[in-house]
């Protein structure tokens, strides 16, 4: 161990004993934890603690992903067990306040779980709660422990041991080896390998490199690569440097989008911490390697979350995909090699790196190896984020930690992949979670997103909600997915309105053939999955609504509610008038 | 130019030049001014293109293609609706037809009185609270119709000015 990391190792020993000396309440403070009203249970904690004139550690920490339990709270008195209060209201407070951080008993008719078993308190551990069972936490592995805005509770944790393995004791080569042994593929859809790619920026010239790190995460229904920035940010610096070190890169830059306050005010705060204590900047850590990092904003575009229309975004300009070749490892943003990875990949770097590529083959399948970090939502018993090996089933996923449908219900539908991965039919969900096994059934695992539908969602509904996003979102620069989506929403809103013309079926798969082979990037190339694959699972509830004209299922909105492209060019046109005057 | 004029400008560009941290582009500027104002002026429009050495109409291609830019002053409170597909399996469409209903609008826009602009977001990133709403930038997880409508009066109820009005 190198003398300064040496040093930050010891602060962060002594900061860790003195927090320990106090007593703690984490409070999970992430998107989900904001929508389910944990700011009130935040300050009102602060009230209390204040009105009590108590010295207690409050930390604003990320989300454990057990949204269904949110608000969440947990309580440690030092020496005594940490306690996780679930669903926590503001009136509980004030009695959690006085029993457990004043009085010392927790309370257990609001407990959900401890940290480690005590066998005074008849309460499961965290670990055994049925939606922490089974889960293998690697990139999440802080996510809800630590505090994200404080980088000594991360190294106390172990951060940033990896960067000073790799810095001290590897050649860049050999991380990029190490990364390659592990079997790593890329998680922001296409699966790629990791190493492999991040060979192609290591045969460019420098000295101008980058790591693009992609949060843009436009899918609806997929949170975790936010999660991960709003749980732990540091995990992604340590990727993202082991990752500018591995290919000789100087620079990176971490893409989120404008409006996600938590996650980008987190690793904003890392990236300004990691500078102070010189793991970013010039000679990390005393060796010869520097790396900077920042934080790119981008507006409201699904588009852009494509790496070439990324890296437009970076520079400023509309988020529309680039021509390829030449690609981003020759030609990147702003005309420097580049390289674009997600979070999630990221995320692995560290830990690969310091336990060893050989440690993550032990877990996952042949070919998809490590985890596979998945946001539940829909009709689920449990919403949340999980991190479960590689392997296990969908159904095992969705119904065991996420419980399945409420009441017990079956399974109707998954939406996965995103909008444009389509729809996957209940009784196709027994395939592993594999990139390869996922793909042969003709699923994507794609950002990790898997919204479930019960008997009531109607898929004829679902695809053209998707259908809508699609349109709304084409960025307009390929025709056949501009006009393409354009169309295929017009025939769907007539098939719904009952008014379906013959062979509107065939019209549509004509058109997604078209967009397919005539689009540059996947969003007008998938841009048919959401019907196609409905229309394949569930032709019946096609039948019902274009020959019968009548809604198969309970669960649908005739009067189809969506935000409209021309309307907001009305403002325009205010704005035109303006400048005419 | 009266000096009211001036000290709008002058907003602008100090916006543009002290809050912006790392590298300055024509988005990340328009972002600021979003920040700052809610919405793109003219002038914004202007300031930008001087700042990053382009051209006005460069700046407005980037400004109308991000769909969170609007080129007017915003209602006094914002109301986001997530309309992605897990708030709408638990009904988010629901959730649009109160809101148009309570606050008698046709679609995205401002109300007459100005107190509340209403607009879709395509996901808030909360799926496991959905459906989801945001007033003024505060998130609103397992929401109804009823809920909405209460949120609702109750914000107008206080009269206030929402803290801030971009996302």
């Amino acid at each position: 161990m190198t003398k300064a990391f040496q040093k930050l190792v010891e602060k962060s020993k002594a900061h860790l004993e003195q927090i320990q000396s106090k007593p703690r309440v984490r409070i999970s403070i992430d998107l989900s934890g904001l929508a389910a009203g944990a700011l009130d249970i935040l300050n009102t904690f602060k009230d209390e603690v204040s009105a009590n004139k108590l010295d207690v550690t409050i930390s604003e920490v990320g989300g454990l992903g057990l949204n269904y339990a949110e608000p969440l709270v947990d309580i440690q008195n030092p020496g005594g067990p940490r306690v996780f209060y679930n669903n926590v209201t503001p009136d509980q407070v004030p009695s959690l306040v006085r029993e457990h951080l004043i009085e010392g008993n927790p309370v257990l008719s609001g407990a959900m779980a401890v940290e480690t078993r005590d066998p005074s308190l008849d309460i499961p551990t965290l670990t055994e709660l049925p939606m922490m069972k089974g889960q293998v936490r690697i990139a999440l592995r802080n996510a809800g422990h630590i505090d994200p805005s404080d980088i000594l509770d991360y190294i106390a944790a172990g951060g940033y041991n990896g960067l000073n393995k790799g810095l001290f004791e590897m050649e860049p080569s050999a991380v990029q080896e190490e990364v390659a042994k592990s079997g790593l593929r890329g998680r922001g859809g296409a699966a790629f390998p990791t190493a492999t790619k991040w060979r192609f920026l290591m045969g460019s010239p420098g000295p101008i490199k980058y790591i693009l790190g992609n949060c843009e995460e436009g899918d609806p229904g997929a949170f975790n690569d936010k999660g991960i920035l709003e749980g732990d940010p540091h995990t992604l610096l340590e990727g993202m440097i082991l990752a500018g070190y591995a290919t000789g890169a100087s620079n990176g830059i971490v893409f989120i989008r404008h409006g996600h306050d938590t996650p980008i005010e987190r690793t904003r705060k890392a990236i300004a911490q990691a500078y102070a204590n010189n793991l970013l900047g010039e000679n990390i850590l005393g060796s010869d390697f520097s790396f900077d990092v920042e934080v790119s904003l981008v507006g409201e575009s699904y588009v852009s979350g494509e790496e070439t229309a990324l890296m437009e975004s970076i520079e400023g300009k509309r988020a529309m995909p680039r021509y390829r070749p030449p690609f981003p490892a020759a030609y990147g943003v702003w005309g420097k090699p580049s390289n674009i990875n997600n979070i999630k990949t990221l995320a692995y770097v560290p830990e690969i790196v310091s336990r060893g590529g050989e440690w993550f083959t032990t877990i996952g399948t042949e070919k998809s190896k490590g985890t596979a970090i998945l946001c539940l939502s829909g009709t689920i018993e449990r919403p949340g984020m999980i991190e479960v090996p590689m392997g296990m089933t969908i159904r095992e996923a969705v119904e065991k930690l996420g419980g399945g449908v409420p009441g017990g219900k079956p399974v109707k539908l998954l939406q996965t992949g995103g909008p444009l991965g389509g729809v996957l039919r209940g009784d196709k969900i027994d395939i592993p979670l594999d990139f390869d096994a996922m793909a042969a059934a003709g699923a994507i695992l794609g950002s990790g997103g898997i919204i479930v539908g019960d008997d009531t969602v109607c898929a004829v509904d679902l695809a053209r909600l998707l259908v809508a996003f699609c349109q709304y979102e084409s960025c307009g620069k390929c025709f056949p997915c501009r006009l393409g989506t354009t169309h295929l929403l017009q025939i769907l809103d007539r098939i719904c309105d009952f008014k379906a013309q013959p062979g509107d079926l065939d019209l549509m798969r004509q058109l997604g053939n078209d967009m397919q082979v005539g689009s540059l990037c996947g969003h007008g190339q998938l841009g048919f999955n959401p019907i196609k694959s409905s229309i394949e699972y569930f032709p019946d509830e096609f039948a019902a609504v274009i020959e019968e004209k009548r809604w198969p299922t309970k669960n649908y909105f005739p009067d189809f509610f969506m935000p409209d492209r021309a309307k907001r060019n009305q403002q325009t046109e205010t704005f035109s008038s303006l400048r005419r005057a | 130019m009266t000096s009211e004029k001036t000290d709008f400008r002058t907003t602008i560009r100090q916006s543009l030049t002290a809050t912006q941290n790392g590298t300055v582009t024509i988005l990340s500027s328009l972002l600021a001014v979003e920040d700052l104002l809610g919405y793109i002026p003219l002038e914004a429009i202007e300031e930008v293109a001087s700042l990053t050495n382009s051209t006005t109409n460069e700046v407005w291609g980037v400004a109308s293609f991000y769909t969170n830019f609007r080129f007017t002053p915003p209602g006094d409170h914002v109301l986001e609706v997530c309309w992605g597909p897990s708030c709408h399996i638990l009904g988010a469409q629901n959730i649009v037809k109160e809101v148009l209903g309570t606050l008698n609008l046709q679609g995205e826009g401002d109300t007459e009185d100005h107190t509340f602009t209403f607009k879709y977001n395509t996901c808030l990133a909360a799926c496991g609270q959905a459906p989801v709403i945001s007033i003024d930038h505060q998130l609103m997880g397992r929401m109804t119709p009823e809920k909405t409508k209460e949120r609702i009066l109750s914000v107008k109820a206080t009269g206030k000015k929402g803290k801030r009005q971009n996302g």
